[in-house]
């Protein structure tokens, strides 16, 4: 199997796409000519020219709500936000628009597209643009809402969300483009709303998703080497979220552990431990335990910036508390 | 074609109303928009209107009589029309009318709630919303077998409270016939854990966990009051002041409120009503006109003040519309002066002359009631002089005016009798803070004490 | 002066607004009498529908939001008399009298805003929210300005598609002020969109009157900006209201421009139904000079002088209005409540592609 970055995995799924269905277009701030802020769409608009690969004005609400109206009559957009933390400008199209469009029409118009971009912090970018949206997004019914972590996730669940007639938010890690991973060729796809055991353990789970799976997988691979074994459920979806693969870990390991990128208050973690208390009240060894961002705007200054993150030593600080090791 | 005439929601708020007084009698003409009846909701007296052409053929409801909106109370048709069949099904029609209505109605009262699961109230895989997937029903933990002794009621402890132990393991020494009584917690706090109910497994005769001396205190019983004959009485809730305890208590509970309270001497304002009461009786001013002016103009200085808060956001207005708080027969209810700050004293005066006339016949409508941006409550008429009113949400600040009168004052080093007047502003923290609230108060004493300034 | 009747249009005549194009000349005088007594029904029927909106909402059988059009039906009827049926439209929350005149069933409209189950959006949009997919009809929007990038989308689509319908998009003049209607704009421009966007200038924003919202009041204008066609139309009288959409349709339709059409009119009631007609922000004597320009009257009369209407037609008309009302009212109350289940459905769908 070919080892191949986040990046180009989404740039995969995307050609892969376009070429499948020529009812699928991109759109968004600087994908065409610029080949994409981040460089995903690079090389599209050769390939598939200005009517599907398509430069936009700065204008978020603009556009998404371009994306709507031409779900609306039958098109498949995939909309790129340049970063989610513009495309609070867009949030209109998005929960009040898309999200809706099916519930309030008594069913007549259902939504097939794809909103996109790199979510979550990156480094030193301060307040405005280091922000981890997805608690806010998968509060609305009517949406999906995909995190991967991964190259293989990233590329198996952007076919997925392009195929679907759903609106799905796809928040793609900022800080996940350069890295690696394996990658199935060609139509390789994962069903929105399946979480993965991405480590077996036992002793303890860690459920996480998007970005924090690195830091879990990291958390994992320290613990085992003071014998310590952890599952690590990657939810991959936070909208539908798979709670039986949280259940089925948390029933076996009686203590779980939630990381997320993201705030603590109304964060997913939140609905995670809620999901936990539900299922598995009487499984439970230990307190529910959550590693989040510390509660302010993101700071720039480097040390600060550090300890509002939520990170590998306090998640494994986390798990050795709901082991009473610590 | 015979038209129904119906109880309607007259206010927005309105799920029933009592019908005043018919204006009509049977047998008289009507025309679609003629006044038929009068009707009290739950704000004020409202005009119920014809919406057909013909006679007036039956009156069903009677006066004083309170009815569900939808109800049907007269039916107009032609002289000959059989209206047998409509007056016959008089019965069926409010109660079908008057869910809808209620639901209308948005969030005050949700209606008793006809979902059938909603996920935040249930539990377990019945409460998930279909598109969750959730555990399915085998996956959960096995119940304890029929035959295992229910959970055994944990022996009390020192405090009187159970044991400390995790659900697991309470559901573990259950199952293994366990007392957790018997077992020491080595968690947090002595929380009793799997690995404690593993240990006393290991060793059953554990030695008893030494009871602390127990040193339940005692509660004395509350003495209790004997209530006799005559001490009170219980008078059945009008619609205003069902309406009144609802929104006051919704004030006084989640509005953080902080009052500052401020003295204003009243000697030109009062010399003012004095000048003008020369002019006769059209130029007649209160002390409170002054103050609703006074505090209009300060409010177009501080737009701070002047704001709503909506949960979600505060809204400054950029006019000023202040409500003044009339006492009528069975509660309060605030008129609106609009665009008070534009308006002359005296035309002021005029106006809340009228609206407070108005308000004591019950004769406002929601439009005279509704849109104020700030609230003044006067109860220097009954010999207070000084208080605290009741923040109206979602306005952020009220200014409760005592009564004038004579007092000893310092004023440059000499002790002086002057015309003086306490005013209290209740703020709404969330919107306005104590500076910004005494920099308003400030100009309001300012433009009260200078009365000139507000002439000009 | 060429005036094609379209191929489909016996269809549209059945359902709703009999259909003639316009292209671009003004409109014939007394040839048509019965083209012309179509529209004044189409109006009429509307006027006639809202009345007893007002009242189903006083009885409780309507709840929440409710926007009445009364005033404003020129512009319904004469932009829709122009539509072919594969246009679409996209529209604000004051949408009834659009519906209608498009050709949506008075029974499903009124069933939707009764809640009921045989509502267009089987009860789960409300007044607000009026969808027909069949007619392009894309709603019934309830935030101001954010359906004019739908509106500019939808045209995209045809683009996209080298097709040649047009997208209509309605919405009053306080949502020229938003970044939305500004967006779009600018986008449908830069793209050469077919649209035509639609300013229903009713001279109020719920209860803010344009001169305190909109620094320059001449809203038609805003088209420059765009470097947009642009007009404004006196759209009291059906037939200006016909003459600059069917030039801007045209437009749209042959050369693949947006244009920008500020139809100045008025509206007789409140902006919902919580507030009146007059009181606290327009003046009773504003609001009965405004009437005296009520487009049903225009034409009536128009035609009664030109001999073309008798008052014992115009009265039979009205019945027949009446009639159709009060059957869809009788449909309306008498259809279920939506059932409990429905709470969960279109939500998603289950579909892939």
């Amino acid at each position: 199997m070919a080892v191949i970055t986040y990046r180009d995995a989404l740039t995969q799924a995307l050609r892969e796409e376009l070429s499948r269905d020529d009812r699928v277009f991109l759109m968004g701030e600087e994908v065409a000519q610029y080949n994409g802020a981040y460089k995903v769409s690079k090389g599209l608009l050769d390939e598939f020219g200005p009517m599907r690969i398509v430069d936009t004005p700065i204008t978020e609400l603009g556009f998404a709500g371009i994306g709507v109206g031409s779900a609306m009559v039958g098109l498949r957009p995939i909309i790129e936000f340049m970063t989610w933390n513009f495309a609070l400008l867009a949030l209109d199209q998005v929960v009040n628009a898309a999200a809706k469009m099916l519930y309030m029409s008594g069913g007549q118009f259902p939504m097939p597209m794809v909103f996109r971009g790199p979510n979550g912090s990156a480094l030193q970018l301060s307040a405005q643009h280091s922000q981890a949206w997805e608690s806010w997004l998968a509060h609305i019914p009517g949406l999906k809402v995909c995190t991967p972590g991964t190259p293989a996730d990233a590329k198996g669940l952007l076919k997925s969300a392009i195929r679907d007639d759903n609106p799905i938010v796809f928040l793609e890690g900022e800080m996940l483009y350069n890295t690696k991973g394996e990658v199935p060729e060609g139509d390789y796809t994962i069903p929105i709303g399946q979480a993965e055991l991405k480590r077996e353990g036992g002793d303890c789970t860690i459920v996480t998703h998007g970005k924090m799976v690195l830091v879990a997988m990291q958390v994992a691979d320290q613990l085992a080497k003071e014998n310590i074994k952890v599952d690590v459920v990657d939810l991959r979806t936070v909208r539908p979220i798979d709670v039986e693969a949280i259940a089925k870990s948390v029933q076996k390991t009686n203590r779980a552990v939630v990381l997320e990128e993201g705030w603590e208050i109304c964060g997913m973690g939140a609905q995670v431990v809620d999901f936990i208390q539900r299922e598995c009240f009487d499984d439970l060894d230990a307190p529910v335990i959550r590693v989040h961002q510390a509660d302010a705007p993101m700071p720039y200054a480097k040390n600060l910036e550090k300890a509002a993150k939520a990170d590998a030593p306090k998640a494994l600080a986390a798990v050795k508390k709901v082991m009473y090791l610590g | 074609m015979a038209t129904k005439v119906v109880m309607e929601a007259l206010s927005p708020t309105m799920e029933e109303g009592r019908l005043v007084k018919w204006l009509k009698n049977e047998g008289d003409a009507v025309k679609a928009g003629d006044v038929l009846a009068e009707v009290e909701t739950d704000k004020a007296v409202m005009e119920l209107v014809a919406r057909g052409d013909g006679v007036i053929r039956k009156r069903i409801a009677s006066e004083g009589e309170a009815s569900p909106v939808g109800t049907l109370l007269a039916v107009i048709a032609t002289p000959d029309e059989n209206i047998d069949s409509i007056v016959s099904s008089a019965g069926g029609n409010g109660a079908k009318a008057s869910p809808n209505a209620a639901v209308a109605q948005t969030t005050e009262t949700p209606p008793a709630s006809p979902v059938p699961q909603t996920p935040q109230q249930s539990q377990g895989e019945a409460s998930a919303p279909p598109q969750q997937k959730t555990a399915a029903a085998p996956a959960a933990p096995p119940a304890a077998a029929p035959a295992a002794p229910p959970a055994p009621p944990a022996a009390p402890q020192g405090d009187g409270r159970r044991p400390r132990s995790s659900p697991l393991a309470r559901r573990l020494a259950s199952e293994k016939g366990i007392e957790l009584s018997q077992v020491q917690g080595s968690g947090p706090g002595g929380r009793i854990i799997k690995k404690d109910i593993e240990t006393a497994q290991a060793r059953p005769a554990a030695a008893q966990a030494q009871p602390a001396a127990a040193q339940a205190q005692k509660k004395e019983a509350p003495k209790r009051f004997i209530t006799r004959d005559g001490d009170y009485q219980d008078i059945p809730l009008s619609q205003i002041r069902k309406t009144i305890a609802r929104r006051l208590a919704e004030s006084i509970g989640p509005v953080p409120t902080f009052y500052l309270t401020a003295e204003f001497d009243a000697e030109k304002a009062s010399s003012l009503r004095n000048e003008l009461k020369e002019f006769g009786d059209d130029y007649k001013i209160s002390f409170n006109d002054i103050v609703i002016k006074a505090v209009a103009n300060a409010l177009s200085e501080h737009p701070e003040a002047n704001a709503h808060w909506n949960s979600d956001h505060i809204r400054y207005f950029n006019r000023v519309h202040i409500g003044v708080a009339v006492a009528i027969e069975d509660g309060l209810i605030t008129p609106v002066v609009f665009d008070a700050d534009r308006k002359t004293i005296s035309q002021i005066s005029a106006e809340v002359k009228q609206l407070a006339g108005l308000a004591r016949n019950r004769r406002l409508t929601p439009e005279q009631y509704t849109g104020s941006t700030f609230s003044v409550s006067n109860l220097g008429m009954f010999g207070i002089d000084q208080f605290t009113a009741i923040i109206n949400p979602p306005e952020a600040g009220i200014l409760a005016i005592g009564g004038v009168e004579a007092k000893p004052v310092v004023i440059d080093g000499e002790i002086q009798v002057r015309q003086r007047m306490r005013v209290t502003m209740s703020c709404d923290h969330r919107v306005i803070d104590g500076a910004t609230g005494a920099k308003f108060l400030q100009t309001v004493k300012q433009f009260f004490e200078n009365p000139l300034l507000l002439m000009v | 002066m060429t005036e094609v009747i379209d191929r489909e249009d016996t269809r549209k005549t059945k359902k709703g607004m009999p259909t003639k194009r316009n292209n671009g000349a003004s409109e014939a005088p007394a040839d048509d009498v019965q083209f012309r007594k179509d529209l004044l029904k189409s109006m009429l029927l509307q006027r006639r529908f809202e009345e007893r909106c007002a009242e189903a909402y006083a009885l409780g059988k309507i709840g929440g939001f409710c926007h009445l059009y009364i005033g404003q039906e020129a512009i319904s009827t004469g932009t829709m008399s122009l539509l072919r049926p594969d246009d679409y439209i996209v529209t604000s929350y004051r949408d009834h009298g659009q519906a209608l005149a498009r050709g949506m069933s008075p029974r499903s409209v009124m069933a939707e805003l009764f809640g009921r189950v045989d509502g267009c959006s089987k009860g789960k949009g409300g007044s607000m929210h009026l969808f027909d997919k069949s007619l392009g009809f894309l709603g019934g929007h309830g935030i101001v300005g954010g359906h004019i990038p739908l509106a500019a989308g939808v045209a995209w689509a045809i683009k996209y598609r080298k097709g040649d319908q047009v997208c209509v998009c309605f919405f009053g003049e306080a949502a020229v002020n938003i970044g939305a209607f500004h967006e779009a704009l600018n986008m449908a421009s830069l793209w050469d969109l077919p649209a035509v966007f639609v300013i229903e200038n009713n001279r109020y924003g719920m209860g803010t009157a344009i001169s305190r919202a909109t620094a320059n009041e001449d809203v038609g204008a805003r088209a420059a900006a765009y470097r947009m066609e642009g007009e404004s139309v006196d759209a009291q009288d059906v037939f200006a209201v016909r003459d600059a959409m069917g030039r801007a349709i045209e437009k749209a339709r042959k050369e693949s421009r947006p244009t920008l059409i500020e139809m100045r009119t008025f509206r007789f009631m409140g902006h919902s139904m919580s507030d009146a007609a007059s009181g606290t922000y327009r003046s009773k004597e504003e609001l009965e000079e405004s009437m005296k320009r009520d487009p049903i009257i225009l034409l009536h009369d128009r035609m009664r002088a030109e001999g073309q209407l008798s008052d014992g037609e115009f009265a039979k008309m009205d019945e027949e209005c009446k009639a159709t009302c009060q059957d869809a009212w009788d449909f309306a109350d008498a259809s279920p409540e939506p059932p409990l289940e429905n709470l969960y459905t279109d939500v998603l769908v289950d579909t892939t592609s």
